[in-house]
């Protein structure tokens, strides 16, 4: 048959022959998302190679802030989650819908919207990012305006998606359409909730929740864009392209079905298991370990159910590279989906938390799952978006092996990496003391698997080259067919389901709208019940009451500390082991977090915990190590900060800063925001005093000095208890 | 810890039904799927798992 190629496409319902309808599926969509997703997949790995590259080579952020670690790193997370894997889904999305329902998107308009919207996010992210524009909450680190802009393309998907199914011909909704309709609705909601912050400036605000809240509420967003930004759609992209590129039904639909409700209504309580030992209310923590124990069945049902869809056509596996990727990125999520639940266990979790190994865990999923699969759906599209043959097999075949080496070089280092350091911190002499109780000690002995992991990197992204090289040369072969003619009947109007039919067919396979509704409730009950509680019952966290707010000047040393990623590198959490409290001191509290807008437990430690950092050394020490971190500590892998020296701390936003922190409940003075510059130049100057006097010389207002003053308050205040007591 | 926050939940009036509510929930739910999905028809479960691989378009008959 031949191609078509249109240059103006007709109307929707263009012809009626027989009963049937003739359109055209929009295929220029999908092309620009393809485009999209290849070109993040590049830009997005490169700059995680470059982070890595930092690891062993520090001097890689090339002496500038915008470069640095803390800063690049969100980069790298935001960009192969929303640029890379967002465009993938809606790559695959805007193809298999509109195929699934037989029907042309609702609306062109919307499409190229929702397409330019979300590169523009893109753009905004990719500029102010390394500019130090954050929020300071992992994966949700853009600034608020960014965050409604966000909010408003996905609706616009949601509509296109929704408008399309509505008009669909084919009355029944295959479980791919379930997976995006969930994916949708729970998205929206995770960002909405999350994403509460007061605004102070164009570009900067505060968590509207702090401490142990803002913890719980990121961290169930944080696990469930993993469940449904990560994982959801990328099941309903399977359960439609492992079908079409293998040419046999799903192995069980039925299965499916269980595993769709199954994932979305277990999944969303599972986030308290990245808070284990943390000063979160036991409960929580309970709750969270027993959900993701559940979370094996749904996930290996669908796993399972993926792979023997490929039962009596493995001699094709051997030869097809498509399905070659589909093998492995679904195996890879088997494995992650496995290895997720036994972390949530607590003494799992205890070795793991903190260290490396985490690391390697998301990135089997990463590039195993994400990444292989949407290799196999860039290598199934390219080819039938041109109307061509893949240019060269043998090459698809060369990127699969490089990049599954790749895979294999990044996380099992990565893994030997947070075992063997976590098994260091933890290590005590017969005497009762830390073997290594130079945190140090434990960072350079791993160096090697850092640099291992960074070859591993570099193996994956070659094999991306190879296929973008792949990619281009088909489409140069063939001739691009923006629109594909099809034929479908009409649905009848006012149609009734006989009443002998089930009712989970009646109520929600025929209906997309009831679906919608129905899945926002799965997962707003997991939602509600882990998360309301914390809300409503203000006296769950306790209360301490030597925690005071921040001074002016601390507040603002805070805001740098987030500005510069520090929570990258370094928690503010030390948990109730006896090898934290030796190495650390006192446990973290809950109490201890309240004025904390956003909390800054962080989830991995390159560098020390810093909860306890607070007084430990003196002022002299921090500005000589912030100057030039190997003079204080040998062999230190924390890059200098010479900007901090530069650049004068931010006078001017101050008084709205305090306001803010009021209208947030913090228990500032009344009128302290009119004092509260001329408060925070008395206490710089009472430290670059004392800087002197330990012979260096600091003008007061240089962000170094606020930065001071913000590092020795850190969880000193819990130490007043102490104080207090002895007085008495 | 826990016991701070034990005696807090009890704040909530009927906190103790909550756990109960959920579970039921979950189960009568889960066990309704399961019948649903036993009980369905065979025939028809084929017909939509194969709604993927309905040839309706030019480009799967392209390659």
């Amino acid at each position: 048959m031949s191609t078509t190629t249109l240059a103006n496409p007709p109307e929707e319902k263009g012809t009626v022959n027989n009963g049937l309808d003739t359109f055209y599926y929009d295929n220029s969509i999908v092309r620009l998302f393809l485009i999209a997703t290849t070109v993040f997949g590049v830009v997005g790995m490169s700059v995680g190679l470059l982070a890595a590259c930092q690891f062993f080579w520090p001097e890689l952020n090339f002496g500038i802030q915008y470069t640095t670690f803390g800063r690049i790193r969100p980069l790298h997370t935001n960009a192969v989650i929303f640029a890379f894997v967002g465009n993938g889904i809606f790559m695959g999305v805007y193809y298999s819908l509109q195929r699934l329902c037989k029907a042309r998107m609702f609306s062109d308009l919307l499409s190229r919207i929702h397409f330019w919207g979300w590169q523009l996010i893109i753009l905004a992210a990719a500029i102010t990012l390394p500019l130090g524009y954050t929020s300071g909450k992992e994966y949700a680190e853009l600034e608020w305006p960014i965050d409604i802009a966000i909010a408003i393309i996905w609706v616009v998907f949601g509509i296109n998606m929704f408008g399309t199914i509505l008009k669909r011909r084919e009355r029944h909704l295959y479980v791919a359409i379930w997976f995006f309709i969930a994916t949708f609705v729970t998205v929206a909601m995770l960002h909405i909730v999350n994403s509460f912050e007061l605004p102070i400036s164009f570009m900067k605000s505060y968590s509207w929740y702090a401490g142990v809240q803002d913890a719980l509420v990121q961290w169930w967003y944080g696990h469930n864009a993993v469940a449904f930004f990560l994982t959801t759609p990328y099941l309903g992209l399977m359960y439609y392209f492992i079908p079409k590129a293998a040419n046999r039904p799903v192995y069980s639909y039925r299965l499916s079905i269980i595993h769709f409700w199954a994932l979305i209504f277990i999944y969303i309580w599972a986030g308290p298991h990245h808070l284990l030992y943390n000063s979160l209310p036991n409960w929580a923590q309970s709750l969270g370990t027993v959900f993701s124990i559940m979370l094996i069945a749904p996930s290996w049902g669908g796993m399972l159910n993926g792979l023997l869809t490929l039962r009596g056509a493995w001699d094709r596996v051997r030869e097809d590279p498509i399905l070659k990727f589909m093998v492995v990125a679904v195996t890879c999520y088997g494995m992650a989906t496995f290895e997720g639940p036994m972390l949530s266990l607590k003494n799992f979790n205890a070795i793991a938390h903190f260290t490396d190994w985490i690391v390697a865990h998301v990135h089997v999923g990463g590039l195993g799952w994400n990444g292989f699969m949407t290799f196999a759906m860039l290598y199934y599209l390219i080819p039938k978006l041109y109307g061509t043959e893949l240019f060269s097999k043998k090459l698809a075949n060369v990127h699969f092996w490089i990049g599954t080496m790749g895979i294999i070089f990044y996380t099992l280092p990565m893994y030997w990496a947070g075992f063997v350091q976590s098994l260091m911190w933890k290590q005590f002499a017969p005497e009762g003391t830390l073997v290594y109780s130079n945190f140090l000690e434990t960072v350079t002995q791993i160096m090697p698997m850092y640099m291992l992991r960074a070859f591993g990197g570099a193996l994956y992204l070659t094999g991306v080259f190879v296929m973008v090289y792949n990619l281009i040369k088909t489409a140069q072969a063939g001739t691009f067919i923006s629109e594909t003619k099809a034929e479908a009947a009409p649905l009848t109007k006012n149609y009734r389901p006989a009443k002998s039919e089930h009712w989970h067919r009646r109520i929600f396979e025929w209906r997309p709208v009831t679906l919608l509704v129905w899945s926002l409730v799965a997962v707003a009950i997991g939602g509600i019940i882990e998360i309301v509680p914390t809300f409503l019952v203000q006296s769950n966290v306790p209360t301490i009451t030597s925690v005071k707010p921040y001074t002016a000047l601390e507040l603002n040393g805070r805001d740098i500390y987030v500005r510069e990623g520090c929570y990258t590198c370094h928690s503010q959490m030390v948990r109730p082991f006896r090898s934290e409290t030796e190495r650390y001191g006192e446990y973290a509290k809950a109490g201890e977090f309240v004025y904390d807008h956003p909390f800054q437990w962080g989830s991995k430690r390159t560098g020390p915990d810093l909860l306890r950092v607070g007084g430990k050394y003196p002022n002299s020490w921090h500005y000589y190590h912030m100057l030039d971190p190997v003079s204080m500590s040998p062999g230190s892998i924390m890059p200098p900060y010479p900007w901090l020296f530069e650049q004068t701390w931010e006078k001017e936003l101050l008084p709205k800063k305090i306001s803010a922190m009021q209208t947030l409940g913090v228990p500032y003075a009344e009128g302290f925001q009119d004092e509260a510059v001329a408060d925070a130049e008395l206490q710089a100057q009472y430290i670059s005093d004392d800087l002197a006097a330990q012979g260096v010389r600091v003008v007061p207002d240089k962000e170094i000095v606020a930065l001071i003053a913000y590092l020795q308050r850190v969880g000193t205040d819990i130490k007043k208890i102490d104080e207090t007591k002895n007085d008495q | 810890m826990l016991k701070f926050v034990k005696h807090h939940m009890e704040t909530i009036v009927g906190i103790e039904i909550f756990p109960l509510i959920s579970l039921i929930i979950f189960f009568v739910f889960f066990v309704g799927l399961f019948i649903y999905v036993l009980r369905s028809n065979r025939k028809q479960i084929d017909e939509i798992s194969r709604i993927p691989l309905n040839i309706n378009d030019e480009s799967d008959e392209l390659l």
